[in-house]
């Protein structure tokens, strides 16, 4: 065992523990960083959108040195049935600003650069140090960590855990539930590596632009899900999720899914020629408000993913990530200046600061929104994406048949796909859930 | 005794790509490691040093970003880092990069003490020439004991070291005087795992910085792009055949048998030369 | 060998350099060759080698030239007469008894001497334990630039060497040249020239040189020598037909079906470089850039995906033939035959089919 007691230990060099280690350090706080990986960001999945509203509050300027791949300056939706899309485009010139508010960032790099920030404000970062389990005294409280290293037990006051969905260690310890099958989502994620002119010509972009599409429909087999692809510098990143309780029961592979979704007569055009390089797959909590597990207790708090604090409706989990992070680490340096023990009654104020933040106010408008998508998976991701698409391509052919029957025929499809009840209560719990 | 090891940080060459166009390496997302080879040097400096005592300084000649290699190093339980890192090092050849690190270890002997053993890897992944290390023996005069398997003894106080080299149809064993300079042969040994004290000693130690000058490198006209008498003229993406391979497509016929016909088709005279083989057999 | 050989050099850097070869350099003339051999043989590595600077002789109108060293006696004797059967105009010859077994420092200082003599403008030597370890002291010294590891050795319009070598793993070549240091040195890989043939000739001019060296001047010494007598070793460079499994194969179990296919063939079989690090094949079986290079004619990979640094390895074979049940499998880009199959199922009904098909052979073998 190490002599040396730090005030806290991070587990974790993701988002959240990079965000509430940098956090702690910089207030002066001893902090020891524990990350299994390589170097911090080598088990992450490759290629991710960044919002720097949240980074901007831990790492002011991180523009200057922070390795960005493109702003975002366009957002597609595309709603797809096996032949087609029907495409919703946003682009606007705003988003040239002199701060942008959206980047595509390539996660092995970026976490490299996050930790070295971490690292500069002074906390001790060990990579290839895989914490085993929590060291608790009887009643419960946790004193500290055992790693996989030699003489690898390491007592704090506090201990951050920052480990990602999978949470085995909380889980473990008994602090709290793994996340149930219908709350995560196994999504795969391809790198593909192409010249950045050919990439800026594809998509239309200038310098570095970038364009984010978002994908939903018969790709994922009318199952929860959907795909996106991102573009980087030198890079498309692609990838698809979907629940793992929705795989479990269709027997589809995710890998599957990302290999029909590749060959979409859609997406051929944008990746072809390309190389790829990376293949990862990861699981996304998306359970939302009513997943989220008991956040504190004696000697711990939870942050990131691996307190399902991931805004599926909006594909957003870093930001979430990085803000509880950087709450944790105020409240647990609060607690620290007024040399007050870390019990679970005093860390209850990184709950309270969560609260009140937009984390947990976002998590709460959408509760509902995870429940209505899985128990309606079929007509969201299969029925109503066929059908907008037939009736779309009813609407620009031109073939003869008059308007007034294309029209009537549509409306007709609609219906006998889903009865009329039906489809004006998916739209009545669709806009409850999103309210 | 003070052994130091050279280790440089390199691209992790199964994630190398090429540019299509321009046919340059795209290092985006290319991580970096410790030459895969280098690590056996370190493994075998580190037992070394555990069983006769003393210290292990690891060298590397790179970017400042080469310092992250250098920390990891210090993890597996190395005593002390040294980055050789100045601009006017870019674009060294191996005659000059033996020239700068042959200076550094003089310095490292004036500072830390003067070096017993110098291990290097066998080679490089990314240079891949094995010839730094030669250059670094001829340059401090040290007996030069390349593709080392393993070292069989060390007798410190008759100043002497015995090891296995491979030479192409077998193994010497070599009897030679300290100090020397060892380039260590793959698959030997693993290397360690630091320990938790080890780790975090690492993440603390300050890596010892040194330009040029530092080194006490007074003629930096042997550095570099300037010290290099190769140059490399052109750099080009291996010609892809222009032809994929010929499909075997059984259609009825087994499987075996089809591909058989299809293999002795494309070379008739083969189907002679392996009955002769096979004779052999 | 340029640290970053990747980077395109810019237009005012070393890469546009002019040949402005001093003066003092200008005497360098002639190819040499240095003939290694180790206990009593010549690596056939130098032959291809003569092979090789033939044409770059030949090209340059000088001429070609071996340089053996070796203890006085049969061995080295052959070695010289040998040499001329390759093709040799000449031969320099440094024989003394300390040159007996292999060592760094009287061979370098042999190779260094006979060169400061004799002036070779351009100077090879295989990429083997011994060639390298020669060639990086021998350089060294003469503060020569040397260019390992080559696939590819040309003279341009002005008369330089252009040596061209993989680099990164194999993923890109590069073109190297020495342009105003003498002598050019390169090393290159066995296998990778194709071995000459041999022309019976009498012995022609041979120069011989002193070493100016005793046992006593010499630091190192060799106690002994264990030669892989190992019968298990591989001979996997000088295969004429190699058979290779790879992770498609699922277990060590399964491998047993490559040993069986090679048995049947009368081949060497081989693996990729995970089958080392998972301890089912042992090392000298691995093929590829950290592995052999091998050049048969025919190579049979099975479950094998073809990486680059595979590739590298056996690009020189004649026939390559792949087994994979992936039909993108990169190694379908190089295979002049290849067949989507699942390996573990085919291997055995084919050693079957080539036993069968060889079979005439077999049996005239156990009827003699
Ligand atoms: C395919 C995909 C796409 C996504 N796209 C976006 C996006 O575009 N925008 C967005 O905002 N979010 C996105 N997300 C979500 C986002 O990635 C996560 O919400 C965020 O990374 C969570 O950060 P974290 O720090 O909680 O967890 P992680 O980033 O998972 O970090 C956990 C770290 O802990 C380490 N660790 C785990 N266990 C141990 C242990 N026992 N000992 C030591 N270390 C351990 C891990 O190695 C890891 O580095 C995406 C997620 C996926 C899967
Ligand atoms: C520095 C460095 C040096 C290296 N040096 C070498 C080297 O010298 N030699 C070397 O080989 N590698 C080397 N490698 C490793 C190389 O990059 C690849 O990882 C390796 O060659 C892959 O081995 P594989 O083809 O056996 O395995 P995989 O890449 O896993 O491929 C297995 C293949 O088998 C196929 N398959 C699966 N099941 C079956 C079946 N039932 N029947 C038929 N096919 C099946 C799959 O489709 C796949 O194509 C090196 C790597 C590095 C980083
Ligand atoms: N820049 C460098 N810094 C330190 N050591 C190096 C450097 N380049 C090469 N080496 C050492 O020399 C060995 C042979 O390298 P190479 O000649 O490039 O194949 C390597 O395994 C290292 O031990």
């Amino acid at each position: 065992m190490i002599e040396e007691k730090f005030d806290a230990i991070v587990i974790g060099a993701g988002m959240a523990g990079n965000a509430a280690a940098l956090t702690m350090a910089k207030r002066g706080l001893k902090v020891l960083q524990l990350e299994r990986g390589e170097y911090p960001g080598s088990k992450n999945v490759q290629g991710a959108i960044l919002y720097a509203d949240m980074l901007e509050k831990i790492v002011p300027d991180f523009r200057e040195e922070a390795p960005l791949e493109r702003h975002i300056v366009e957002q597609r939706f595309w709603m797809m049935n096996d032949s087609s899309h029907v495409g919703l485009q946003y682009r606007s010139d705003d988003f040239n600003e002199e701060k942008p508010n959206r980047y595509t960032i390539v996660r092995a790099q970026f976490d490299k650069w996050f930790s070295k920030e971490v690292q500069k404000a002074g906390a001790v970062v060990l990579c290839e140090t895989t914490v085993i389990e929590l060291v608790q005294d009887p009643q419960g409280k946790v004193l500290g960590v055992r790693t996989d290293r030699k003489g690898g037990e390491v007592h704090a006051d506090v201990v951050v855990l920052a480990e990602g969905v999978n949470g085995l260690l909380g889980s473990r310890a008994g602090l709290r539930e793994r996340p149930a099958p219908e709350n995560v989502a196994l999504a795969v994620k391809e790198m593909h590596f192409l010249p950045r002119e050919t990439i800026e010509a594809r998509f239309n972009l200038n310098g570095d632009e970038g364009v984010v599409i978002e994908a939903a429909g018969t790709i994922s087999k009318g199952m929860t899900g959907v795909g996106f692809i991102y573009t980087n510098k030198e890079s498309i990143s692609i990838g698809l999720g979907c629940l793992v309780s929705d795989l479990k029961k269709s027997g589809q592979t995710p890998y599957g899914l990302l290999e029909a979704f590749k060959r979409h007569p859609s997406v051929v055009p944008l990746l072809e020629g390309s190389e790829v390089k990376e293949y990862a797959a990861h699981l996304i909590p998306e359970g939302g408000y009513n997943a989220i597990p008991q956040l504190y207790g004696d000697g711990w708090v939870v942050v990131g993913d691996a307190a399902q604090l991931n805004n599926a409706v909006h594909r957003e989990g870093s930001n979430l990530a990085m803000t509880s992070g950087r709450i944790a680490g105020e409240a647990i340096f609060q607690i620290k200046s007024r040399k007050d023990p870390f019990t679970a009654e005093n860390l209850k104020l990184y709950k309270k600061m969560l609260d009140d933040s937009f984390v947990i106010k976002d998590l709460k408008k959408y509760k509902d929104m995870p429940a209505l998508l899985h128990t309606s998976s079929k007509n969201f991701f299969l029925t109503y994406p066929e059908l907008i698409a037939k009736a779309m391509q009813t609407y620009v052919r031109v073939d003869g048949v008059p308007k007034i029957d294309k029209e009537k025929a549509t409306v007709k499809s609609f219906k006998s796909a889903r009865s009329l009840a039906g489809l004006v209560g998916d739209a009545f719990r669709f806009a409850r859930a999103w309210r | 005794m003070h052994i130091v090891v050279c280790i440089k940080q390199v691209p992790d060459s199964a994630q190398i790509r090429v540019h299509p166009v321009t046919n340059t390496i795209m290092r985006q997302g290319v991580p970096t490691i410790i030459n895969p080879y280098d690590l056996f040097a370190i493994e075998e400096a580190l037992r070394l040093r555990d069983k006769f005592g003393g210290e292990v300084t690891i060298l590397t000649m790179g970017p400042p970003m080469a310092s992250d290699s250098l920390r990891k190093a210090l993890t597996f339980g190395a005593d002390r880092a040294v980055l050789l890192t100045d601009r006017f090092f870019a674009g060294s050849d191996t005659l000059a990069t033996s020239f700068a690190l042959s200076s550094a270890i003089t310095k490292i002997g004036e500072v830390f003490g003067a070096a017993d053993i110098v291990f290097t890897g066998k080679q490089t992944i990314d240079g891949d020439t094995a010839q730094v290390g030669p250059g670094i023996a001829k340059r401090l005069g040290l007996t030069q004991l390349t593709y080392v398997a393993k070292v069989a003894d060390l007798d410190l106080a008759g100043r002497s070291i015995e090891v296995h080299r491979r030479a192409e149809g077998g193994v010497q064993v070599l009897k030679s005087p300290l100090p020397c300079l060892i380039t260590m042969l793959e698959g030997t040994n693993e290397i360690r795992r630091g320990s938790m004290m080890d780790a975090l000693r690492a993440a603390r130690a300050e890596v010892v910085t040194w330009s040029a000058k530092d080194a006490g490198i007074p003629d930096v006209t042997k550095c570099g792009l300037r010290g290099s008498p190769t140059v490399v003229k052109r750099v080009f993406a291996p010609t892809p055949r222009a032809e994929k391979a010929q499909f075997v497509d059984p259609a009825g016929e087994p499987p075996a048998d089809a591909l058989i016909n299809a293999i002795f088709k494309r070379a008739p005279k083969l189907e002679a030369e392996l009955a002769e083989l096979s004779r052999g057999y | 060998m340029a640290e970053n050989p990747a980077t395109p050099a810019p237009a005012n850097s070393r890469a546009a350099a002019k040949k402005d070869l001093p003066e003092h350099f200008k005497a360098y003339k002639h190819v040499w060759v240095f003939i290694e051999q180790e206990r009593g043989h010549v690596h056939p590595v130098s032959f291809e080698l003569m092979g090789a600077g033939r044409r770059l002789a030949d090209k340059l109108g000088v001429e070609l030239a071996g340089v053996v060293l070796g203890a006085p006696g049969e061995a080295t004797d052959h070695a010289v007469a040998e040499t001329f059967c390759y093709g040799a105009d000449l031969v320099y010859v440094v024989s003394d008894p300390v040159l007996e077994n292999y060592r760094n420092e009287p061979y370098s200082k042999a190779l260094t001497d006979v060169v400061n003599t004799y002036k070779p403008e351009i100077l090879l030597l295989g990429a083997t334990t011994l060639g390298r370890d020669l060639a990086g002291s021998v350089a060294t010294t003469l503060l020569t630039g040397l260019t390992a590891d080559c696939t590819e050795l040309e003279v341009d319009a002005d008369g330089s060497l252009a040596a061209t070598r993989p680099t990164f793993g194999g993923s890109l070549l590069c073109t190297i040249y020495t342009l105003n240091f003498r002598p050019q040195m390169a090393t290159v890989r066995p296998r990778v020239m194709p071995m000459p043939d041999r022309v019976e000739k009498p012995i022609g001019k041979i120069v011989t040189h002193p070493l100016g060296m005793v046992e006593d001047d010499i630091v190192t010494k060799v106690l002994s020598y264990i030669p892989d007598r190992d019968s298990a070793k591989s001979n996997l460079a000088f295969a004429d037909v190699v058979v290779a499994g790879g992770l498609g194969l699922g277990s060590p179990e399964n491998y047993q079906l490559i040993k069986q296919l090679a048995g049947v063939l009368g081949a060497e079989y081989g693996c990729s470089r995970p089958l080392v690090q998972k301890g089912w094949v042992s090392a000298d079986r691995q093929i590829g850039q950290t592995g052999k290079t091998i050049r048969p004619k025919l190579y049979i990979a099975a479950g094998i995906s073809g990486a680059i640094q595979h590739r590298v390895g056996v690009e020189g074979a004649d026939l390559i033939v792949a087994i994979n049940t992936d039909k993108n499998a990169p190694i379908f880009d190089f295979a002049h035959v290849g067949i989507v199959a699942d390996a573990i199922r085919l291997l055995p009904p084919l050693t079957e089919a080539f036993r069968k098909r060889l079979s005439p052979h077999i049996s005239d073998k156990l009827a003699s």
